[in-house]
This record gives C-alpha cells, sequence and structure tokens, in this order.
C-alpha cells in the first residue's frame, strides 16, 4: 500500500563544506512504527533528523512525507508532525500554561484550552500549568516539551534523545507515557537514543548510521543476530569500533 | 495567519508580563538619555541657547524610537535564539513573513510605550512638548520606526547566523548610523563628504525635518517623501539580507547549533 509509507527517504546526502555528515542515506517509515535511528556521536542522526523537518537543506537526494515533497510542502507537513529534543527547550521565563498556549495557536489548534488541560492531565503536568518553566525538573521538563510537541495531534513524532540526561525511574515514566501514546494514537515516531535497552522496548526497527553511512536495518532482534552480539548494546559497540557490521567473535579474536 | 502572528506577540507579550526587569530595561536607557540630555540642555538654555534644548531633546526622544524599533525586531529572534527555542518555531508552521510581523507588531507597541513615556518625562520636566511638532509627528514616527525595522532585519539576520558571536553588533550597529544622521546637530556640521553619506540614511531627513518643523513650524513633505522611498528600498535590502542569512543557516545546519556559536 503506497500511503503505508509515511517518510520516504532516497539518496540523501549533507555536506557541511568537506565534511560529510550523511552520505546517501535511504529509508522508509511505515503508520504507526516506532523507528529508530541509532549510532555513535557525530553518526548524523541529528543532521538526519532536522533533513526530514526541512531545518537544514540536502545536498542531494529526496524526502517525501506523508507523499509529499517535503522541499515543496514543508508547512503542509509541519502542521502534522512535531519534535521533543533534548537540545531544545521552551522560554524557561513563560509559565507551563502560557508557554503550551503560544504554541497551540501556533499550530491553529481550535479549542486551545481543551486541548491543553486534555495533554496536562495524560502528562500529570496540570497541578504545574501556573509554575515558571524554569523552575521545573528534568523530568517535569522532558514532559513539558513531550506535551508541546503532542499539541497538534501529530501523525509524526521525532524524539531526538527524549530521555536523556534523566534518571532511570523518571526515564521509565516517560517510555511508559511514549509507548501509551503510540498505543492510544497510532503515532509514527522517530526516535533516537544512546540507551539500547530503551530502544530495544520502544522500537519496531532501526537503522544504524555510522559515519553518515546506513550500516545495517532491520528489528532489534534482527540486528543483534547479524552481529552475532549478546545485545544490541554489543551490536552498537561493534558498529561504532569499526563503522560496519561483523562479527563479534572477530572483535573479541582481534582484540 | 493572524492567530499565527497572534500567538508569536502573545509568547513575547507573556515575557514582559512576568518580568519586571524587562519592563524596566525598556524605559531605563530612554529615561536615562533623557535626564542626562535635558539637564545638558537645560544648562545650554541657561547659556542663552533657548532653540537647542527643543532640538537636543526632540532628537533624543527621536533617536530612541529608531533605536528601540531596531532593537524590538532583533532581540524578539535573538530571544529564541538564547534561550533555545529557536527550532520549536520554525517546525511550527509559521512563515518567515509571519514571524517578521509579529515582531513589527511587539516593536510598534514598545516604541508607543517608550514614546509616551519620554514625551510626559520632557513635558514635566524641561516644558518640551513633543505634540508641538503636530501631525508631522506621524510621519517621523513612521519612517523612524520603518528604517528600525530595516536595519533590524539586517541585525536580526546577523544574529540567526552568527549566534551569540553578533551581540556586539546587535547593540552596536544603530551607533554606526547616529554620527551620520545628524540626531543632535545639523547636517551642514558634517565634512561635505559625509553629508553625501547621511542623505543616504532615511532617518537624516527626520531629523533635519524635525528641526524645521520646531524652528520654523513648517513640514517639508518632498524630503519626506525621499524618506519613505529611501525606507522602502532599505526594507527590502533587510529583508533580502535576513532571507539570504536564514537560507544559508539551513544550509549549514545550523538552527540547532546557534545557542552555542
Amino acid at each position: 500500500m503506497a500511503d503505508e509509507w509515511v517518510i520516504e527517504v532516497d539518496g540523501l546526502t549533507k555536506r557541511f563544506g568537506n565534511v560529510t555528515a550523511v552520505e546517501d542515506l535511504s529509508f522508509s517509515i511505515r503508520r504507526g512504527e516506532v523507528f529508530g535511528l541509532l549510532g555513535p556521536n557525530g553518526a548524523g542522526k541529528t543532521t538526519t533528523i532536522q533533513l526530514m523537518l526541512g531545518l537544514t537543506t540536502p545536498t542531494a537526494g529526496t524526502i517525501r512525507v506523508f507523499g509529499l515533497d517535503l522541499q515543496r510542502h514543508r508547512r503542509a507537513i509541519l502542521r502534522r508532525v512535531n519534535l521533543a529534543a533534548t537540545y531544545v527547550s521552551l522560554p524557561t521565563n513563560l509559565t507551563v500554561w502560557e508557554n503550551l498556549n503560544v504554541f497551540a495557536r501556533l499550530y491553529g489548534i481550535r479549542k486551545p484550552r481543551a486541548k491543553i488541560e486534555e495533554l496536562m492531565e495524560l502528562l500529570d503536568l496540570a497541578h504545574l500549568a501556573w509554575r515558571v518553566t524554569g523552575t521545573l525538573s528534568s523530568g517535569q521538563i522532558t514532559r513539558l516539551n513531550l506535551c508541546k510537541a503532542l499539541l497538534n495531534d501529530p501523525e509524526v513524532l521525532f524524539l531526538d534523545e527524549p530521555t536523556a540526561s534523566l534518571d532511570p525511574e523518571v526515564a521509565a515514566r516517560v517510555r511508559d507515557i511514549l509507548r501509551q501514546i503510540q498505543q492510544t494514537r497510532g503515532i509514527t515516531m522517530v526516535f533516537t537514543s544512546h540507551n539500547m535497552r530503551e530502544v530495544e522496548l520502544m522500537c519496531d526497527r532501526v537503522l544504524f548510521l555510522a559515519r553518515g553511512r546506513a550500516v545495517a536495518q532491520g528489528t532489534p532482534a534482527e540486528i543483534q543476530i547479524r552481529a552475532r552480539a549478546r545485545s544490541l548494546e554489543d551490536a552498537f559497540i561493534v558498529i561504532a569500533r569499526d563503522g560496519r557490521l561483523h562479527d563479534v567473535a572477530e572483535v573479541t579474536e582481534a582484540d | 495567519m493572524g492567530l499565527r502572528i497572534y500567538a508569536l506577540v502573545l509568547r513575547h507579550l507573556y515575557l514582559y508580563r512576568r518580568s519586571v526587569t524587562r519592563i524596566g530595561d525598556i524605559f531605563f536607557w530612554p529615561v536615562m538619555n533623557l535626564l542626562v540630555w535635558g539637564f545638558v540642555t537645560d544648562y545650554l538654555q541657561r547659556m542663552a541657547l533657548p532653540q537647542t534644548v527643543v532640538f537636543l531633546i526632540g532628537g533624543m526622544i527621536f533617536w530612541d524610537l529608531l533605536y528601540r524599533s531596531q532593537q524590538a525586531i532583533t532581540l524578539s529572534l535573538s530571544e529564541e535564539i538564547w534561550v533555545r527555542n529557536i527550532m520549536n518555531v520554525f517546525i511550527a508552521p509559521v512563515s518567515i513573513l509571519e514571524i517578521m510581523i509579529a515582531t513589527c507588531i511587539v516593536g510598534v507597541l514598545k516604541a508607543l510605550a517608550v514614546m509616551v513615556v519620554l514625551g510626559v518625562l520632557a513635558y514635566g520636566l524641561y516644558a518640551f512638548n513633543v505634540l508641538a511638532m503636530g501631525w508631522a509627528l506621524v510621519p517621523f514616527f513612521s519612517i523612524l520606526l520603518l528604517f528600525g525595522w530595516a536595519v533590524g532585519m539586517f541585525t536580526t539576520g546577523l544574529a540567526l547566523r552568527f549566534g551569540h558571536a553578533a551581540e556586539a553588533l546587535i547593540w552596536g550597529i544603530p551607533f554606526l548610523i547616529q554620527p551620520f544622521s545628524a540626531v543632535f546637530y545639523p547636517v551642514e556640521v558634517l565634512p561635505r563628504w559625509l553629508q553625501t553619506v547621511a542623505y543616504l540614511m532615511p532617518s537624516t531627513y527626520v531629523f533635519e525635518g524635525m528641526r524645521t518643523v520646531l524652528q520654523a513650524g513648517r513640514l517639508d513633505l518632498e524630503i519626506l517623501a525621499i524618506a519613505v522611498g529611501m525606507n522602502g528600498l532599505y526594507l527590502i535590502g533587510g529583508a533580502a539580507f535576513f532571507g539570504w542569512m536564514l537560507h544559508r543557516v539551513r544550509e549549514k545546519g545550523l538552527l540547532s547549533r546557534l545557542y552555542l556559536e
């Protein structure tokens, strides 16, 4: 089914001067899928997400979202997607409510008050509505960022390391919330994380990147088997060290 | 479109509603300038140079209008960079035109507020009545506001492209314009070649026009028309520069890293 794919990336390349951040990347993401973009620091994950949001212009290749060309229909696409990332913050000097109210109106939400109340309830933020954002804990800020990212009922949600800097308990809560949202709303999620246990729990399929190139693609279990690794984390280490996927046994021998 | 512009304006109104220091910042420097220049001119008046008083105070008030207008445009977007909210704004379905309109509205509100406060203070402290300029105030106000926006778009482009590194330029560039705009003295005081430079600035026509209105009670419509025409060119230039900088930022993938620059 043609409309099964919500994101289709073909031959995507991004060069910054002499540095190639992403090279000839091709992949597709199905509707309702949780798709992991994995790889070591500098592998090109964040660049790929920014390219998929039209924040960065590609050097070559095409990106189609909902069957629409991103370059030509960026604003129409942005109405249907959203992002929560650790490197993006909401203004710390506005209250939780004010921040959400501004973004609800930016996304043209018809009944902003009702939508904000519904999401604050879902993300356990209702009691913090009039707190200034800068006074919130890391966990609360993560939930607020998620709340903002859900305001427009996105069909695709980009989550760039959503649980980074959270303690394990809070990270587990955030994962529970994300799973609940994904299951009840059928949102497609594009997910990056360095926590491989989290990736195993969250992702249906993953794409491993190394030095801007796609190294492996499949379910977490398939990747683990292909790497003959004991865990996804071991597979990650193999790829991070060698920039390609091969036997763990081979690596151990070489060590 | 209206709703999105409203949202962007609302974001700044929330900011000022909550912060006494930010509200204070809008008024602090203009009031300080008015006090310093007011007392200097008061002294000059006692030295029997009465006309100088109104010229200096008028120049100070109008200069501040231009400066605040430029700052309002630039700081609105710089603020988003500093608090790392710029990506949230740029992934919302909002156009650059809508962002610019919203920042201009915030700029007008701030400029009006400053004008009112300075006008009241100037009248109370130095018996300078800004309304004595009559209807000439409207074109003077508009030309300075628009020129401030044009300069603001240029400095916003720099802020977007260079992040924190461009901060000094954001504050400093308006003061490159000040000596050539004949704010506190007539253009004829400048060397001949600088007079040519001065007449390339729409602001010069306003300050010259202000002095004519205050002295002779006459408004020269021809020079206003020149200033309006020039403003059109500067606005197109400012918008083109901003668009080019945004294009470069997207090309270089800088939006997520601007706060680090």
